[in-house]
């Protein structure tokens, strides 16, 4: 029961989209982003290394090129744990929750879990996002004193940012799941 | 709706038997919390579970049967559906489970208002399909339509069909770990104060609370006499560290001693000589006592008798707890390095040339100011005023030294005992001897201070008689006013001649004010450290390194197996709460010495020439 299907996201390049249906009540929804290119890795490298290298060429201090080493290992192994999502999960249970995950590329996990309770609908929204308008995917929870008004807006696929048409995908079968229950 | 079945892992291969458990109100979910094996006569269960239920509060009752078939066992299922019967609920569980299979199977079993139980019958109303066709319908003929609405009677017949399959197998299976449900707190931490009547609270909260609440359950397990056996995650034998219940035994009389030594220290502090005002407004400027009073605070709240009340309390007194006796620790460690090689003496050797030394710089820093500092050209005669004045200071300042010289070793020596009650009141008497040490720095600056200060305000005063207005006070604005032409005279003249003496006055506040800050900037990177060893959670860190289920963020769900035909399967893990949180939720409230006003503010203080740091309140106070 598994699809997958390639999508771009907002900046054009590809990603993919691939959906599992554990049952009728249980959908998973997976967005992959395109691993690091090992040519970005390299240009950065590269002018990391060569603007030390001028440097030393002027002070002949040895310590600046060990420093460049050491700013370009540091840089790549935060940027992989903090920075770069490899794939983000949408886990929609129906009558549980919904389960918010993303993957970064050094392996770590973050997860949140929203309880089917607090959330009031989910639907796709418009933002300004730099120089242009983008849509994404949102869930709005609801406000525990007033029950029509939305307290929170949690938005997902926040790193890999899909395009619409991905987006409506998602959403049709998590409405379908919603009314179910 | 769909049904949610919170269910216990020790669970999965428990003998057949009966589930106990709890419907979670407000929602269609029930928590197996564990199994009762056959044989058993039903009198005692029910016996059994009133009993618990009157002990942990928690609204128990048999949730339906479990079944586990091994050979020789068979036949069962009238015998199972005739339990039921027994135990008068309104819905019955019956959850089976088949050998050579992943899944289970549950059938839930409804009961009508006559008692009679009739295997659960969905009602559900039709349907309303949209109208998909709804645009296009003019184009077409009547017969077209007819046809199509018995197609779409059709179809929603067979919906009906499916939806009706559909329903019963909507039954979820959570797994969870009862050991680590039950000893996690769910994080933001709710006080019990809160009633699930009033706050329909969220369905995994009451599920971690019936969980947690329900510990006497747990408490038979397999291998104990009584009439009946169960499966719960202590089943195998009872777990229980033998090391923490001597320490939870030998804690009492410490906390005996421990209170009986404050009282005779509060009655100490409360003599009536320490509250005369010199000496309290002292003891309020000295870290050493501050720090005193807040760890008398301290052991006051671990001694007293009182267990903790809830969770928060708890993690106050164990990072308390830890804080003391890492502290503690640390301050031996220092003696240790302190008495071993007698390097008391060799501080106390250093001390008096550290200051001769310090003295001899500033003196010469003086001639320097004194002559023409950077080529700048000053006031001669005001230089040379200031320069001797602070120079006699110095002297004074070395005489003092010198007289105390004799003495520095003693004092070093008995100052470090302190350290064994702990770093921090190490810490804090050396940045008190910092202050006592370097109180020539602290007049110069205040000298230089109060001299700036006055030029400023004098000239800006000065400055509105200049263009003709003058301060109102009471409207706390600038108001226009008509000068005589004397006072306006005088005025430009003692504008004038402070404006050529400011340079001088504003090179001395400079030099002094940049000492001042060297020496407040050491003191703040002391007391920064005391606050640190004070207030950082590191049993709440450790807990959250070493056992990160105790403290949860929430929880996160996997898809354990899917086969066709079966109810789904989750696997309910434990979310733990991040580092930084945990760090921000349980740091020690203290006393808070992070300067308050913001680096503006400062900066500000710096150049109208206000005092800043220890005599700050007096400020506001003025204002």
């Amino acid at each position: 029961m598994m699809e997958d299907e390639t999508f771009t996201d907002i900046s054009g390049k590809a990603i993919s989209l691939s959906c599992q249906d554990h049952s009728s009540l249980c959908k998973e929804f997976v967005v992959s982003v395109p691993k690091v290119s090992i040519g970005k890795v390299m240009v950065y490298t590269c002018c990391v290394w060569l603007l030390a290298y001028a440097v030393f060429f002027f002070t002949e201090n040895t310590a600046v090129l060990s420093s460049a080493i050491f700013i370009t290992l540091v840089g790549m192994m935060l940027h992989i744990h903090f920075v770069k999502v490899d794939h983000e999960t949408l886990l929609f249970i129906g009558s549980l929750g919904i389960q918010l995950s993303s993957s970064y590329a050094s392996g770590r996990e973050t997860t949140t879990f929203i309880e089917m309770g607090k959330i009031k609908d989910i639907v796709i929204n418009e933002a300004i996002y730099m120089h242009q308008i983008i849509y994404y995917l949102c869930v709005l929870l609801k406000d525990p004193s007033e029950p029509n008004a939305v307290a929170h807006v949690v938005p997902l696929f926040q790193s890999s940012k899909p395009r619409l048409n991905c987006l409506v995908k998602v959403y049709k079968s998590c409405q379908e799941i919603l009314s179910k229950c | 709706m769909v049904l949610k079945i919170f269910f216990p892992q020790c669970c999965n291969r428990a003998d057949s038997g009966l589930l106990v458990g709890r419907w979670l109100s407000g929602h269609d979910s029930a928590v197996v919390l564990a199994v009762i094996h056959y044989p058993f006569i039903p009198g005692q269960v029910k016996q059994y579970i009133q009993q618990i239920q009157a002990r942990s509060g928690v609204e128990l009752s048999v949730l339906g049967s479990w079944s586990l078939p091994k050979e020789g066992q068979e036949g069962m299922e009238s015998f199972l559906r005739d339990l039921s019967t027994i135990f008068p609920q309104k819905r019955w569980l019956q959850i089976n489970r088949e050998l050579g299979k992943t899944g289970f199977n549950c059938q839930v079993l409804s009961r009508d208002q006559n008692g009679r139980v009739i295997p659960r019958e969905i009602k559900k109303k039709a349907d309303k399909i949209d109208g998909e066709a709804g645009g296009d319908g003019e184009k077409k003929t009547k017969k077209e339509e007819e046809e199509k609405e018995k197609e779409e009677e059709k179809e929603k017949e067979e919906e009906k069909e499916k939806q009706d399959e559909d329903e019963e197998e909507k039954v979820i299976f959570v797994h969870y770990e009862q050991r680590k449900v039950m000893l996690s707190q769910l994080h933001p931490i709710e006080n019990g104060l809160s009633d699930p009547t009033t706050d329909p609270s969220s369905e995994l909260r009451q599920m971690f609370r019936s969980v947690a609440l329900s510990q006497p359950l747990y408490f038979l397990d397999r291998y104990d006499d009584g009439p009946l056996k169960s499966t719960h995650w202590q089943s195998e034998g009872r777990e229980a560290s033998i090391i923490v219940e001597l320490l939870k035994h030998s804690t009492l009389p410490l906390c005996v001693l421990i209170r009986w030594l404050l009282s005779i220290w509060t009655w100490i502090c409360d003599i009536r000589v320490f509250s005369l005002s010199p000496l309290r407004f002292l003891s309020s400027k000295l870290s050493t006592c501050v720090q005193l009073s807040y760890r008398t605070e301290h052991m006051r709240t671990l001694s007293s008798q009182k267990p903790a009340a809830g969770h928060t309390e708890f993690m106050r007194k164990a990072n308390m707890v830890v804080s003391v006796l890492l502290d503690v620790a640390l301050g031996m460690l220092l003696m240790w390095w302190l008495y071993k090689d007698n390097h008391i003496s060799m501080l106390a050797n250093t001390v008096v040339p550290a200051a001769d030394h310090v003295a001899k710089e500033l003196e010469e820093l003086l001639q320097w100011l004194m002559g023409a500092p950077a080529g700048l050209k000053m006031n001669r005669a005001l230089d040379q005023v200031l320069g001797r004045f602070f120079l006699y200071h110095i002297h004074l300042w070395i005489s003092y030294i010198h007289l105390m010289s004799p003495f520095i070793e003693g004092i070093l020596w008995y100052g470090g005992l302190s350290a064994c009650f702990g770093l921090t009141f190490a810490l804090s008497l050396l940045s008190d001897m910092v202050a006592l040490l370097t109180f020539h720095i602290y007049c110069f600056y205040v000298y230089g201070a109060r001299l700036y200060c006055l030029k400023i305000y004098g000239l800006s005063s000065l400055w509105r008689l200049f263009r003709g207005k003058k301060w109102n006070v009471l409207r706390q604005r600038v108001d226009s006013c008509s000068y005589d032409l004397d006072q306006l005279f005088i005025g430009t003249l003692l504008f004038t001649v402070l404006l050529f003496l400011l340079p001088t006055t504003a090179l001395y506040y400079l030099v002094f004010t940049l000492l001042r800050l060297v020496v407040v900037l050491f003191q703040g990177v002391l007391h920064l450290s005391v606050d640190f060893i004070n207030s950082f959670p590191l049993f709440a860190v450790a807990l959250r390194i070493t056992r990160s289920y105790r403290l949860a963020e929430g929880v996160k769900f996997k898809v354990l197996c899917e086969e066709p035909g079966t109810a789904l399967h989750l696997l309910m893990e434990i979310n733990p709460l991040k580092s930084s949180a945990v760090v921000q939720l349980y740091r020690t409230p203290t006393y808070s010495c992070y300067p308050k006003d913001s680096w503006a503010a400062l900066a500000k203080k710096l150049f109208v020439g206000e005092l800043i740091y220890p005599w700050r309140h007096k400020t506001t106070k003025t204002d």
